[in-house]
């Protein structure tokens, strides 16, 4: 449901990208309102990676300008999104191997602690205390997507669905205002993507965390998202909701397929 | 035990007894973010208050029955001794039923409130609540996911506990005046059985019944609230009921919930409980678990749990039962429990445990000799829903692995004319609920009770030994006995079988139904370099055909040195397409097989096994978790075993 009356949090302007002659996104303007989640589809190629690259800071646009709770955002890098308040999770699996669930988590709190390297070498006193006050968040994390079970397991050792849940937790521990889902669903069996897309919704419900997600799978977009933006070859194609977007002649020719 | 004047047979005259007696010792823990909260006597007790309060506010009245469901939680816990404390009744549900089951419960028992764990469950009865006119009111503990819900008839288990604290002091009095009317004859609980056969049974029992089975129990191996228990089986279960409300609240034991559905492994082990039940498929579980990870092992890891393991079968069970062992062989399994026995006990989480039982379901010797070889005193009892479980226990150092105790205090035993066990126990159920015809049948008019299992007194050790379900032992065409179960457990024993039903009754030859244990063949296939995508293609494999057909052979084998027994070896076998599911009716959600119903189910398949053909299609109708239905098609293949001739033991030789 679109509520007309929400604030607009994030807005892309006239974003241009291009890789040399390559031009990946061009001219394209959408805007993400607060609370909702928003979905970005499209074709293979068709940017939307990109985007999220651009929104994240990864890419920097030769073009457009980039809106975040009113403000012009001025060019940043990644981590200087990320303090903004702005996470991701990527279409390939980005964790520590190595590291347990747990650590993993804790490493998405890492923006948050005031403490510096030594301090939390020392573990002693005001250290101990911080680290135990974000323990305790991440550990609600962990039970809130039901991966207690596997909290100190090493992610490499765990199968691509729950690696997909525990970057999700990771995620979520940094307390975003807004969070980008790259292919939050790829690989996965049906089961898997119904589980996911639970907890896609619950953490929109519950946290009232805004959600940018790109996905494949029509059905999941359909169900889960409020509003969705359509890419096509680097330009926008539709904006609205599934049914607007579903119902649109253009859409339904370049990705939903042309009737026979 | 006691020493006090008042008579202690209800539970809130129990839990007024623990506050008093042992307030600050730990009466509830679970593992929440990570960490074990602990609440004592009195804190549990003064969070039990306050949700009856609540509940009184909510409209709760004496004899209504409620609800309960949802994994073992202390909230829960307390949820069934508040609504007891109101003088009404609680009805604990199992929390994986699909709606249709709970249903069934829900509009038999006329549930009035219903109190559940999460969303899913208040989805299922949402789904239903159509049809149940009588529902007022569902309460849930966890709010996830439940913020959009329609709230005018759902509330939050922290807003009733809120309105409870708030309350009135006349509710206070309210609460003391319906408390003190419950009494040893009222009722304490109605618990529905598994239903093996038909539809299941509401079980109504009294706190007398309860209380004085559980205290009985706890006398036979003296527990007291120094022990600590895992809460881990289905509350619904009557295992779980004695175990964790009347044996805890009887003794004052610490109660401690898992943290998930999945982390029970972990759980086990940071508990480590010192009195430990689980049903014959656990146990078989957690063994299969371990050859598994054997194998995976290295060659020198190996080597050495072979080794020490084969000392263990042969000496470990007399040194757990004090027996003379000669002191190199006490040396030996000295030395495994340093290298092997210790650390795999402390991986399970068996180190702590002094009393272990297993119960529910007859278990294979081997198995059986496995836990008692490795140093865990694992007992057997016998009991059923309607004896408050304890009829049977055996003694610490009369453990056999085919008979299963003598009567404990309180019970009385004798077996009928046809063999069924009967029995007379303070434990003994009131009677089925809104079904007097079946009660009439079950009890008579003196307090025997009908166990409807087969059984006879053993006469070198005196214990109860139980064949089968009366009604599922049979003939053969040509008159020899068919016990099913009897060489369903000997096949299951294997860790590649995880269940097996076997077909006979009134006919020539004896045939069966596999079903492969995804683990452990799955493993092997691994190791093998077998590549499959599900179920059903593993189960369809060639190779896996022959090592099962290796098993079945065994069984033969083993069933042919027994002349009673010998009729029953296998002669045709199929490994089936799916596993057996309690979402579709074949097993009960205590994995007991449902015979009559599986064998309608797929009576093209015992045809087929019956025929000559060596494969079968079959069309079959599968629930998925979610309660819809789908089907499942296959070709089936039948495999042919080889039958043993009986050996005669010729013992005339001199």
């Amino acid at each position: 449901m679109v509520n007309e009356q929400k604030k607009v949090m994030m807005e892309v302007k006239n974003i241009k990208l291009r890789f040399g002659g390559v031009v990946a996104i061009q001219n394209v303007s959408f805007d993400i309102q607060e609370g909702e989640i928003r979905a970005i589809i499209g074709p293979n190629g068709a940017g939307k990676s990109s985007m999220l690259n651009v929104i994240n800071g990864f890419y920097h646009p030769q073009e457009g300008e980039i809106w975040f709770n009113g403000e012009k955002r001025p060019s940043m890098e990644p981590y200087e999104v990320a303090k903004t308040g702005i996470a991701r999770t990527f279409q390939n699996i980005a964790l520590f191997k190595g590291m347990t669930t747990i650590e993993n988590v804790m490493t998405g709190r890492q923006l948050k602690m005031s403490k510096n390297f030594l301090w939390q070498l020392l573990r002693y006193g005001p250290a101990i205390e911080e680290e135990v006050k974000h323990r305790k968040r991440c550990e609600e994390i962990i039970d809130f997507l039901e991966i207690n079970n596997i909290r100190k397991t090493p992610v490499g050792s765990l199968p691509y669905g729950l690696q997909k849940r525990v970057e999700l937790a990771r995620a979520l521990a940094m307390e975003p205002e807004l969070l980008l889902l790259d292919e939050p669903m790829a690989g996965m069996n049906v089961e898997e993507k119904q589980d996911m897309s639970r907890f896609i919704v619950d953490v929109n419900e519950e946290f009232g965390t805004t959600i940018a997600l790109i996905e494949h799978d029509m059905g999941v977009v359909m169900d889960l998202a409020d509003r969705v933006v359509v890419l096509n070859y680097g330009e926008l194609l539709a904006d609205g909701t599934p049914k607007e977007v579903q119902a649109d002649q253009a859409v339904i020719d370049a990705y939903l397929g042309v009737p026979h | 035990m006691q020493s006090s004047d008042v008579a202690l047979d209800t539970m809130p005259k129990l839990l007024a007894r623990n506050v008093a007696e042992f307030g600050d010792s730990p009466a509830f823990r679970e593992k929440d973010l990570g960490i074990w909260q602990t609440w004592t006597w009195k804190e549990a007790s003064a969070e039990v208050m306050k949700l009856a309060k609540g509940l009184i506010e909510l409209g709760v009245s004496e004899g209504d029955h409620v609800a309960v469901i949802g994994r073992n939680r202390p909230y829960l816990y307390w949820s069934l001794l508040a609504v007891q404390h109101l003088g009404a009744v609680p009805v604990p549900l199992y929390q994986d039923a699909v709606a249709d089951e709970m249903e069934y419960i829900l509009t038999h028992c006329n549930a009035a409130f219903a109190i559940v764990g999460d969303q899913e469950q208040v989805d299922k009865i949402q789904d239903i609540s159509g049809k149940l006119t009588n529902l007022k009111d569902i309460i849930y503990v966890d709010p996830k996911g439940l913020r959009k819900y329609d709230k005018s008839r759902l509330h939050s288990y922290e807003d009733i506990i809120k309105s409870g604290m708030k309350s009135s002091s006349s509710i206070q009095e309210q609460l003391q005046k319906r408390t003190s009317k419950v009494v040893s004859d009222s009722t304490c609980v109605l618990l529905y059985t598994s239903g093996t056969t038909g539809k299941s049974k509401g079980v109504v029992q009294t706190h007398g019944a309860i209380v004085g089975a559980a205290m009985n129990a706890n006398h036979h191996d003296g527990l007291t609230k120094d022990d600590y228990q895992l809460s881990y089986l289905p509350m619904a279960w009557v295992g779980d009921y004695m175990l964790s409300v009347g044996q805890g609240m009887a003794s004052g034991a610490c109660i401690n919930c898992p943290e998930g559905a999945d982390t029970f492994q972990v759980d086990l082990r940071e508990v480590g409980p010192s009195y430990f039940l689980g049903p014959p498929p656990l146990w078989e579980r957690i063994k299969t678990s371990v050859y598994i990870r054997i194998q995976d092992a290295s060659a020198i890891k190996r080597g050495s749990f072979n080794f020490f393991m084969n000392h263990a079968a042969k000496v470990g069970k007399d040194i757990l039962e004090k027996r003379s062992v000669n002191i190199l062989d006490r040396f030996l399994y000295f030395l495994g429990n340093i290298i092997i026995y210790g650390p795999l006990k402390n991986m399970l989480g068996m180190s702590n445990v002094r009393i272990a039982y297993t119960a529910g379901e007859a278990i294979s010797a081997e198995l059986f000799d496995f836990y008692r070889s490795l140093g865990i005193n694992l007992k057997q009892l016998y009991g059923q829903t309607e004896a408050s479980v304890f009829l049977t226990m055996q003694n610490n150092n009369e453990v056999y692995a085919d008979t299963v105790g003598k009567p404990i205090n309180g019970v009385e035993l004798k077996i009928g004319e046809n063999g069924e066990v009967l029995y007379r126990s303070v434990g003994s159920f009131k009677e089925y609920y809104k079904n007097p015809k079946a009660t009439k049948e079950t009890k008579n008019k003196d307090g025997w009770v009908a166990t409807g299992d087969a059984g006879y007194i053993d006469e070198n050790t005196g214990q109860l030994r139980i064949i089968d379900r009366a009604n599922s032992v049979g003939k053969l065409k040509n008159g020899a006995l068919f016990a099913p179960k009897y060489v369903e457990n000997k096949l299951k024993f294997f860790p590649n079988i995880l269940e097996a039903v076997l077909f006979g009754d009134a006919r020539d030859t004896c045939v069966a139904f596999l079903n492969i244990d995804l683990n452990a063949v799955g493993n092997w296939a691994e190791r093998n370099n077998i590549s499959y995508s599900s179920y059903q293609e593993l189960a369809a494999h060639e190779q896996v055909g022959k090592i099962l057909k290796e098993h079945v052979e065994e069984v033969n084998k083993d069933l042919a040195l027994d002349p009673n027994m010998s009729s029953c070896q296998i002669k045709r076998f199929l490994v089936l397409h799916k596993e057996l599911d309690p979402d579709d009716g074949e097993i009960t959600r205590t994995r007991k097989v449902k015979r009559s119903f599986v064998s309608e189910k797929y009576s093209d398949l015992v045809s087929a096994l019956y025929s000559d053909k060596t494969s079968v299609s079959t069309k079959t109708e599968v629930t998925y978790e979610d309660g819809r239905k789908g089907y499942l098609e296959a070709t089936v293949n039948i495999l042919d075993a080889t039958l043993y001739e009986v050996k005669k033991q010729d013992k005339n030789a001199a």
